[in-house]
């Protein structure tokens, strides 16, 4: 089974972290030389791959709409669901990339006796919601780690997030509702047999890899401590491109550097590139006006067509059969060609 | 279509925000920790040990702090025996603070480092000479 | 496989049993079926000629032998790399999706089946696995653990069979984070199958008559013509007034183009005489053509550069005419087509002018540069500005509903227009349930291509959902006439209705509009215009 397989893999990545360090004293080449591999991969890759859609064009003018047109001045144009205009596309960008506005749309589809009914089902944008948030949350909190002063946002938000001031040092909340969040995925994606049917390897291999990070962070904050003096002195010499390794840093850090430096590399080769393609999405980011506007292919080429003519010599006789005006040798009744045009004057 | 520009911008924007902490620290101090042990009760002292080894309560320093506040204020008790055996009386003013006196100098040099707001000082009461000095 | 016994499509409540538990084994372990019923014909080889396909043969799905050029893996990794590179869409739903299920019963086709490769992640994961495995590094690495497999004839007859079970309607891009859109997929793979000649019947034989004849039913000058009469006979019979449309007539203001469903066969005739009397009734310059004399675009369900070489002729012929813009009348298709794609193909369109309602003077600023105006915006403003009399009581035997048709739905937002027309035209409109009209409408099972009749079973599961609402009108309010603005739909839900719902009859809006509309020295109506008694009118026709 894919889960199996993916959980053996994060397992894998445990073990050589922790023999890496434990057994072979590894600490430099987990605490500076990978994460520093994954970070360039990370940001080359994800470029490289934005680029690559990049190159690809977009012919034709796609957006999916789901409201109203704009048409006539009188009609309740739907500027969220239907944008006319990019000020309006952006809002609904915004909708989606912030608020996962077309998630948020989605019904779960049940039989009720005869009837198909659709009831609401908000738990998948709810789950994903809260944890892309709490995901973001905890990384910008790791922000102190790599800042020297560490900037006021840093210090607002770990106050915020630590405000129930549980245990010391402080839980911070998205740390434990991230994982609670991640684990709802995995589980969904157990439980719902049609999601498990369509789970590859390359679908829980990233939960249990952001679950295993979760866990160690978890860990080393509140379990097996850490002296975050030190992994500080690590970590703001990764962000000063001035590495140093400082001795005695517990295992359970590198091994929370080195998942998180495999989630980095991992990311622009895998589904997580989602984070940029949502901003490319031709059936969000397009203005429902291409009746207004003419969209324009670049590599709209030149096609083999049936013309007029071609049609009218293979019908002409038909056609003035019937009276049915036609180009080339009209009849040379003028009578005829009179009657015509008489009738379509009468018709005005 | 292409909206190159728009993809560029877009990636321009990413890399702003991604790579903050790459460029925030250009051209600030990295001022490291340096927290002093040279109050005049740790310098008499004849072996120059805390409650607990160094290396413990460098990472483990706030848990013991928990389990003494628990101790002395919800369940009375007032005497710690540590790793060793040795006793020590539960008190952060008493015990704590009588040899690191100098709380500008040794618990506010990492804390403001890590980022750390402990919320001892909500209720202790910080002595001028300690504060000071 | 010899040829399938003609099959009879199961009963209604045999069909509307259900499994949806997806197979023990895994979904690339479990080979394609193919069940009878659930698919259309091969294309005969003349078809494929016509147009200068590849590939002519004859070549039935069900046999073993598909008769490809032995290159024909090449010819289609070269047509997926050809298709990356000119879409982005197909780039990019290659590779963000991840797979959370949300579209997964958003398909009619699996609600209506069950069977897992209609969700529309599996139908897209068909296309991916292959894409993984020769256009990605992990694919290319990892193989099956990254979801990656070898391209073989077992996968390319299982992208025959599910491809040509999705009716390219976007109800899953609706819903997707992403805005995945399993229609560009079942595009692309099309294109990719059709390079190697594997078209259906159903599809090919209309596209190759739509080229040399003008249109899908391949109706010649003199049979649109007289087609066109004989529902001017009707109408005279019905109101008293003749009608007497031009075609081909030069100098006309309007070029108005509909599908030739509109032209010929039950009930899209009727909606044609809807046009017929609402123009004359407006002494509205327009004309007919035979040339331009299909709106819709059978070619679009081929690849985009036959549905491109269909479109031609509603501009070519615009301009020959020298008409001033283009209105056109109820179809689906046609309507995401023009107004997504045919400016691009063909435009601009600046021997045109901006479309002006002769009528109301309203100047239809969103069509400024299509020039193309949809008839439903067209009447909509004729009733908001009072243009038109109307009579709403003669459809008061209706209890009407309306069906919003997927592409004119998803792909061009046309909601309200239709809506106003119909609260205007009829005394008794019922909504279907929220989730199942406007944006989140069901398709007619029939879409792309899909509406033969070999696979009868497959049109009428597709369907269900669309039915099942439908039914759920017709038992509450009395529903018993489900309007819509799509040729497709007049035909296929008028089956779908009988299979399920035989109580509902089916109808374009037009046809009410002909219906309601008080035409000038017209005499009293008796009957409608499906020429059927108008319940209490008949016994006043006695009186006189």
């Amino acid at each position: 089974m894919g889960a199996l397989f993916s959980f053996g893999v994060v397992i894998a990545l445990v073990i050589i972290a922790l023999v890496g360090v434990k057994g072979a004293h590894l600490q430099a080449l987990f605490g500076v030389v990978i994460p520093y591999a994954a970070v360039v991969t990370f940001f080359i890759g994800l470029i490289y791959r934005v680029v690559k859609w990049g190159k690809s064009p977009v012919p034709f003018h796609i957006p999916t709409t789901c409201g109203q047109q704009k048409s006539l001045p009188w009609i309740k144009h739907n500027k969220l669901e239907s944008p006319a205009t990019g000020k309006e596309v952006f809002l609904r960008m915004v909708l989606e990339v912030l608020l996962f506005r077309s998630l948020f749309r989605n019904l779960k589809m049940q039989r009720s006796g005869d009837r198909v009914v659709y009831g609401s089902a908000k738990w998948l944008w709810l789950a994903g919601i809260v944890f892309h948030y709490s995901f973001l949350i905890v990384l910008i909190r790791h922000l102190r780690l790599f800042t020297n002063p560490v900037p006021s946002f840093v210090s607002l938000i770990e106050s915020v997030d630590g405000f129930l001031q549980i245990g010391v040092p402080n839980l911070m909340m998205t740390g434990v509702v991230l994982l609670a969040a991640v684990t709802y995925l995995f589980l969904r994606r157990i439980y719902i047999p049609q999601v498990r049917y369509i789970s590859l390897p390359a679908d829980y291999f990233p939960l249990f890899l952001i679950m295993a990070i979760a866990a160690t962070g978890i860990l080393m904050r509140y379990f097996i401590r850490v002296d975050i003096v030190k992994v500080k002195e690590l970590t703001t010499g990764l962000a000063r491109l001035s590495p140093t390794v400082p001795d005695g840093i517990g295992s359970i850090f590198y091994i929370h550097i080195f998942l998180v430096s495999t989630l980095f590399a991992y990311f622009p080769f895998s589904k997580l590139v989602h984070l940029g393609g949502i901003f490319l999405s031709p059936t969000r980011n397009l203005a429902n006006n291409s009746r207004m506007v003419r969209h324009v292919n670049p590599w709209n080429y030149d096609v083999k067509v049936h013309t007029y003519e071609e049609y009218e010599e293979e019908f002409r006789d038909k056609m003035i059969s019937v009276g049915i005006p036609v180009e080339k040798n009209p009849p040379a009744e003028e009578n005829k060609t009179e009657e015509a045009s008489e009738e379509s004057e009468g018709k005005e | 279509m292409y909206d190159g520009g728009k993809i560029i911008t877009g990636i321009i924007i990413f890399l702003l925000f991604a790579t903050f902490p790459f460029y925030y620290n250009i051209g600030k101090a990295n001022v490291k920790p340096d927290p002093k042990l040279d109050t005049p009760v740790i310098k008499q002292l004849a072996e120059k040990k805390c409650v607990e080894s160094k290396e413990y309560m460098r990472a483990n320093h706030m848990q013991i702090l928990d389990d003494w506040r628990n101790m002395a204020l919800r369940e009375a008790k007032r005497t710690y025996r540590n790793a060793e055996g040795k006793l020590f009386e539960i008190s952060l003013q008493n015990t704590c603070m009588k040899c690191h006196s100098n709380k500008n100098k040794f618990c506010d040099e990492c804390h403001k480092y890590a980022n750390v707001k402990p919320y001892c000082w909500d209720c202790h009461f910080v002595k001028e000479g300690g504060a000071a000095k | 496989m010899a040829k399938p016994k003609s099959t009879k499509t199961p009963k209604p409540d045999e069909l509307s049993k259900i499994d949806y538990r997806p197979p023990e084994k895994q979904w690339m372990e479990v080979p394609v079926e193919f069940k009878p019923g659930t698919y259309c014909y091969g294309a005969r080889p003349k078809y494929l000629e016509e147009v200068g396909f590849p590939n002519p043969r004859e070549w039935q799905p069900y046999e073993d032998d598909w008769k490809l050029p032995d290159n024909w893996k090449d010819i289609v990794l070269e047509g997926i790399d050809d298709r990356l590179k000119k879409y982005r869409s197909f780039r990019l739903f290659m590779d963000i999706c991840v797979r959370c299920g949300a579209c997964a019963d958003k398909c009619h086709f699996y609600i209506g089946s069950g069977d897992p490769k209609n969700m529309p992640v599996l139908r897209a994961e068909l296309m991916r696995s292959v894409y993984r495995k020769y256009f990605t590094a992990s694919g290319k690495l990892l193989g099956k653990k990254a979801g990656a497999r070898e391209l073989t004839m077992d996968v390319f007859k299982e992208w025959w069979y599910y491809f040509y079970q999705c009716t390219e309607c976007r109800r899953c891009s609706v819903f997707c984070p992403y805005g995945i859109d399993t229609a560009e997929i079942t595009i692309m793979a099309r294109e990719i199958i059709n390079l190697l000649g594997c078209n259906t019947d159903w599809i090919a034989g209309p596209v190759a008559n739509c080229y040399h004849k003008g249109n899908h039913l391949g109706l010649e000058p003199h049979t649109i013509q007289s087609n066109i009469e004989m529902m001017c006979d009707d109408i005279e019979e019905i109101t008293g007034i003749r009608i007497e449309p031009t075609f081909n007539r030069k100098g006309a203001e309007i070029l108005f183009v509909t599908p030739s469903g509109d032209l010929f066969g039950i009930p899209g005739v009727y909606t044609c005489m809807g046009y017929l009397m609402l123009f004359h009734e407006l002494g509205l310059d327009y004309t007919w053509s035979t040339y331009a004399s299909e709106g819709g675009n059978f070619g679009f369900f081929t690849s985009n550069e036959m549905a491109k070489r269909l479109h031609y002729k509603i501009y070519a012929e615009a301009k020959r005419l020298g008409v001033k813009w283009i209105l056109g009348g109820e179809c689906g298709h046609m309507w995401r087509l023009i107004h997504q794609y045919l400016d691009t193909w063909w435009g601009p369109a600046d021997f045109l002018e901006v479309p002006k309602s002769p009528i109301t003077g309203t100047v239809f600023e969103h069509a400024k540069s299509t020039k193309m105006v949809h008839v439903v915006e067209f009447t909509a403003d004729l009733i908001r500005h009072g243009k038109i009399k109307l009579d709403p009581s003669r459809n008061d035997h209706l209890r009407v509903t309306f069906h919003d048709s997927c592409n004119t739905s998803r792909g061009m937002g046309i909601f309200e227009e239709p809506r106003y027309v119909l609260k205007h035209v009829v005394n008794h409109f019922y909504e279907m349930p929220e989730n199942t009209i406007r944006e989140k409408t069901f398709c007619c099972g029939s879409g792309s291509g899909l509406n033969a009749s070999e696979n009868m079973e497959l049109r009428m599961r597709g369907g269900f959902p669309r039915a099942n609402a439908v039914k759920y009108v017709n038992e509450k309010y009395g529903v018993n006439m489900l309007a819509n603005i799509c040729a497709i739909d007049r035909a296929a839900l008028t089956t779908l209705m009988q299979y399920w719902v035989p109580e509902v009859e089916v109808c374009g809006v037009h046809e009410l509009v002909g219906n309601a509309l008080v035409m000038t020295g017209e005499k009293e109506r008796t009957m409608d215009l499906r020429l059927e008694d108008l319940p209490g009118k008949e016994e006043e026709e006695e009186d006189v």
